[in-house]
């Protein structure tokens, strides 16, 4: 099942995707119970008689994952539905404690939207179809490697709130599934309604591929594609399994509908070892919950109080600070970096150097280690004070450097830490002044020639007075006294 | 709309209930019993009918994303049939005899 | 001897006679009798005295406690001691009533006779020969055996009226969404229903008060008030119509079970109430849809029931094997068969023209409950069963048999209306139970004509 397939075969065909992206809602407690939802506790501590399917429990719905399902849902411009139902899907399954999973089928709470994923060349917006976004519970955890021979059970992640965004078939190529995944996660971490965190599974994708020769409207046969772990995985595997259909429909062979499971360290894909029959999931709408009935006001009203979006925010970052698009690019990969940015630029009035500053300096430390930038010990005013001193004179930019790299070890503020390492640069004109006529006088040589109108010396006797104030001397200030010698 | 006893051996699948042999054929003809008597309800005209109204036509009650869960009186422990490490233990999936950790929850055995 | 030592007593009795009724099937006298001291010194220094306090109850064996097993009759949960308890329970112990027992019942609620035990048929104390009907069977045949004067049972189909009406006592179906579900292991979940049993309607309207009332822990209670239903204590019925729906009273029916109706109707008249004739056209439908809803939920309630975190575990081959050995072990033969049929209603192409369809019928009887009341009814007045208590395995041949012992009470749970039965006489010398249906949350209205009716009756109604 490798992809060892000839571009040329492939070239004839065209690639048909479709995602469904299953996101972990950002709540304190579950869809249905009052269980906390925190990650990583010990296996099955976060379990109540509701989420254990306990004989005679009930769901409740909690009105948070609700409030956090309609943002999302506004954000990816969807048709809300003010009236919408809760289904149950019938399977057994170990880490499904109920036998049933409670989701949303006929009646979902939204449809009918749309994303933005890029631009064609001519700068015509490209649109991928939203068909549906609903809300279900999470299942608990199966995990078949802990112990030999059986299967260890963590029901923790069971009743965590889940939204399930599911996309039309409008995605031509990995590449466009690719950026459909990143302006998804961008628009739902902006949205706070998700962590979207990949690694703790916050965030799961699973593809519908399907191949057609170039030029042919109707779909063709697509198989389900699971078990990717990062968004550039879901790339490969797409490319795997689209180089698998090519090559089957080339040798005229049919493609069989069917579950097909990525594996990321062979880099191919194999079809699930599935199961006699077919999946009967026997829907059909929860009795133990009434229709979830939203007021049209109410929805309104959390559209109008919308957090910004990602593509709006950098319009505006664009037009306020007067950035180019790579700056706004950088500065907008969160919604937090953002924040921090646009704090700095407008406590120091220098958007620009803020920019410079957040691109290089500050994303450098963090990817250096120094962690999150919600954490990050360089509080925004710090760093703008930073930056005035800079702007000043009173610290040199690679004293500047040297003073960030403290700042974001201790948090303590820039002028404290100056001060503490005397790199504070001398304003004071006297001192300057006598500074330069003690070099001139312990180098009589070079004043010399350099007062005869020699003045690539200068270069030189800014050096010494440099060396002589210890760097605290503005060199600036020092270059003018030195010509002003000349010239008097 | 005959059961047939291929229909009860599915729906037997479906449902995690092993029958025998000597099962099947009793309960074919009581389903289909049953059933027959269900046929009545195909010659009723529905399509004017508004959903019965009851309890929550307005909508459900929700619940605030706060407070503590409904205690458990007893340990886990106590009410499992095996547990190991706080994990509830049982046997492997077929689908897992050899595997390690693929599909990890979510699919229909 | 206290009211908990006296129920002790009784029970124990009722043990050792000839009979063995076999309608209890778990009780711990020293913990009983231990909580019953405890509720009198929490009675004692409270402000108001608790409205059951030391009232022993017997509690119908699917209703979570934390003392007893909650085995819902079945072998699935043998011994199964739940962790948390129903809100119902919480709320009768709060009123500082005990729970003495345990009482046996059809599997999960699942038939009309209470033969379907796992732990054995019940036994109706009129004549131990005969059923005491069912599902919640050993409930009514606990007060009819006085051992309480109260008791919990719940309704799917009319599993504590047509029992109440089996031994002759009073049992009540509130509306739907009264009573808190949470803790009541679900057979029907749009169907089911705690009810109450009394040894008279009092008893019966006090312990649905004290149960009664919106539950957050179940999203399909409803936020009504929750009136004092002793105050329907009436004498007369002036301005009260009560309908008497002609399906209900089928050419078909025993003589003798109608003249008892009519007497009841004579004694509601008399007391000023006025008796019409209506029609509720979709009746006969009731049993049909009623057995295509119930067994579809139930499908799917019962599916948690596999050997994982709790209850039986029966090892198999691998993980299919578990589950299948466990279940078809755990499981009785009926409630296999309503598993299946479930299972095949909702199954892939076979959902539209059973459960969509049993859901749209359902809607046509909902709807001739709400044309009959429209049309000015305050109540109605209907045989409870069409006839008495039937000989223990008399049907047991025939599935479809057994569900037409429902007929006249599934209609109250399709459209989630309060039903009621009282007992309104003898046939054969075995109880007979009159039912009496009102509106959506209308269980005054419910109350006052049983009130009326049963000091009208008098020791008639044991006649």
């Amino acid at each position: 099942m490798t992809a060892s397939v000839s571009p040329s075969v492939t070239d004839a065909y065209e690639m048909v995707v479709g995602l469904e992206v299953h996101v972990q809602l950002n709540t304190h407690t579950k869809a249905f119970c009052n269980c906390s939802t925190e990650y990583g506790r010990p296996p099955n501590v976060n379990t109540c008689p509701v989420c254990l399917a306990l004989p005679g429990a009930l769901p409740v719905l909690n009105a948070a994952a609700v409030r956090l399902g309609v943002i999302a849902a506004h954000a990816l411009e969807c048709r809300i539905n003010c009236t919408s139902i809760f289904a149950r899907k019938n399977y057994f399954y170990p880490d499904l404690p109920k036998g049933y999973q409670i989701s949303q089928y006929d009646k979902p709470l939204a449809e009918h939207g749309r994303l933005m994923i890029g631009s064609t060349a001519d700068g015509q917006p490209i649109y991928v179809g939203v068909t549906r976004v609903h809300m279900e519970e999470d299942a608990g955890k199966s995990i078949h490697d802990r112990y030999s021979g059986v299967t260890a059970i963590d029901l923790n992640r069971a009743g965590v709130p889940l939204i399930e965004i599911v996309s039309d078939p409008d995605m031509r190529s990995s590449r466009e599934a690719g950026a459909y995944l990143r302006v998804l996660k961008q628009i739902l971490e902006f949205c706070e309604v998700s962590d979207v965190n990949m690694e703790e599974g916050s965030l799961r994708v699973d593809a519908n591929v399907s191949a057609r020769l170039k030029g042919e409207t109707t779909l063709g046969t697509k198989t389900e594609v699971k078990n990717m772990n990062s968004f550039s995985g879901v790339e490969r595997a797409l490319e795997a399994e689209f180089a698998r259909q090519c090559a089957a429909l080339a040798r005229g062979e049919p493609i069989e509908q069917q579950t097909m499971l990525w594996d990321g360290h062979k880099g191919e894909v194999r079809p699930a070892r599935t199961k006699e029959g077919s999946h009967d999931y026997r829907y059909f709408p929860e009795p133990d919950l009434p229709p979830l009935v939203l007021a049209q006001a109410w929805v309104d009203e959390i559209k109008t109080h919308l957090p910004e979006l990602p593509r709006a925010r950098r319009q505006r970052l664009a037009a306020e600070y007067s950035l180019g698009s790579d700056d706004v690019e950088v500065l907008t990969a969160t919604p937090a970096l953002a924040d921090y940015f646009e704090n700095v630029a407008r406590a120091s009035d220098d958007a620009k150097a803020a920019a410079n500053w957040v691109r290089g300096t500050v994303l450098a430390a963090l990817n250096a280690g120094a962690g999150d930038i919600r954490t990050f010990r360089v509080r925004p005013a710090d760093l703008a004070q930073l930056l005035r001193l800079v702007k000043d004179g009173a610290l040199s930019h690679s004293a500047a450097k040297t003073v960030f790299g403290e700042m974001a070890e201790s948090g303590q503020r820039p002028e404290q830490i100056a001060q503490r390492l005397g790199v504070l640069q001398e304003r004071d004109e006297g001192a300057i002044e006598q500074w330069v006529a003690e070099v001139l006088a312990e180098h009589p040589g070079e004043a010399t020639r350099f007062l005869g109108g020699e003045k690539k010396l200068q270069g030189v006797l800014v050096g010494f007075v440099m060396k002589k104030s210890g760097g605290r001397a503005d060199p600036k200030r020092v270059n003018q006294l030195l010509s002003s010698r000349i010239a008097g | 709309m005959a059961v047939t006893r291929d229909d009860v051996e599915h729906i037997a699948r479906l449902a995690r209930l092993a029958l025998s042999d000597a099962e099947l054929p009793q309960l074919t003809e009581q389903l289909n019993g049953i059933l027959g008597h269900m046929d009545v309800l195909q010659r009723v005209d529905t399509r004017a009918v508004l959903p019965a109204a009851g309890v929550g036509d307005a909508g459900m009650r929700l619940r605030a994303d706060d407070g503590p869960p409904t205690p458990l009186a007893r340990g886990r422990a106590s009410f499992a049939p095996e547990t190991r490490d706080g994990f509830f233990i049982v046997p492997r999936l077929a689908t897992h005899e050899n595997a390690s950790a693929d599909d990890a929850g979510g699919a229909d055995e | 001897m206290t009211a908990v030592a006296d129920a002790f007593r009784r029970m124990s009795e009722v043990r050792a006679g000839a009979e063995g009724l076999n309608i209890v099937l778990s009780s711990d006298e020293r913990a009983a009798l231990n909580e019953e001291r405890e509720s009198a010194s929490r009675a004692a220094g409270a402000p108001a005295r608790p409205t059951l306090a030391g009232v022993p109850v017997a509690v119908k064996d699917n209703i979570a406690t934390l003392s007893l097993a909650t085995s819902c009759g079945s072998r699935i949960l043998e011994g199964y001691v739940s962790p948390y308890e129903a809100t119902a329970i919480a709320k009768l112990r709060a009123a500082g009533a005990i729970v003495v027992a345990k009482t046996n019942c059809d599997e999960f609620a699942m038939g009309s006779s209470t033969e379907h035990s796992a732990y054995g048929p019940a036994k109706n104390p009129v004549d131990p020969r005969l059923v005491p009907g069912g599902s919640s069977g050993g409930s009514a045949a606990v007060v009819a055996a006085g051992i309480t004067r109260m008791a919990l049972g719940s309704e799917t189909g009319g599993s504590v009226r047509q029992p109440a009406a089996f031994c002759g006592v009073v049992g009540v179906k509130p509306t739907y969404g009264r009573v808190s579900r949470f803790g009541l292991v679900a057979f029907a979940s749009s169907l089911d229903q705690i009810g109450t049993f009394g040894a008279t309607v009092d008893d019966a309207a006090l312990a649905l008060e004290t149960i009664a009332g919106v539950d957050l822990l179940d999203a399909t209670t409803a936020d009504e008030p929750v009136p004092h239903y002793g105050d329907s204590r009436t004498e007369r019925l002036d301005g009260v119509v009560i309908g008497k729906p002609r399906e209900y009273f089928p050419d078909s029916l025993d003589p003798r079970v109608r003249a008892l109706c009519d007497r009841s109707l004579d004694h509601l008249r008399a007391l000023g109430a006025q008796v019409r004739d209506i029609s509720m056209p979709h009746t006969d439908l009731a049993i049909p849809v009623y057995y295509i809803i119930a067994p579809a939920e139930a499908s799917s309630n019962l599916a948690r029931f596999d050997g994982v975190r709790y209850g039986l575990r029966i090892e198999g081959d691998g993980l299919r094997g578990m589950y299948e050995a466990t279940r078809s072990k755990g499981f009785g033969a009926e409630v296999v068969r309503r598993i299946l049929l479930g299972t095949y209603v909702l199954s892939a192409g076979y959902y539209d023209a059973y459960y969509k369809q049993a859901q749209g019928v359902r809607a046509l009887i909902a709807k001739d409950f709400r044309d009959a009341y429209a049309s000015g009814i305050t109540a109605m007045f209907t045989p409870t069963t069409p006839t008495p208590a039937f000989a223990i395995g008399a049907k047991s041949a025939d599935p479809y048999e057994m569900y037409l012992s429902d007929i006249f009470t599934v209609t109250a749970n399709l459209a989630g209306v309060p039903a009621m039965s009282v007992p309104i006489g003898r046939v054969d010398n075995l109880p007979i139970g009159g039912q009496i249906l009102a509106k959506h949350f209308d269980e005054p209205a419910m109350f006052r004509v049983a009130y009326a009716l049963e000091r009208a009756l008098g020791a008639e109604a044991r006649s």
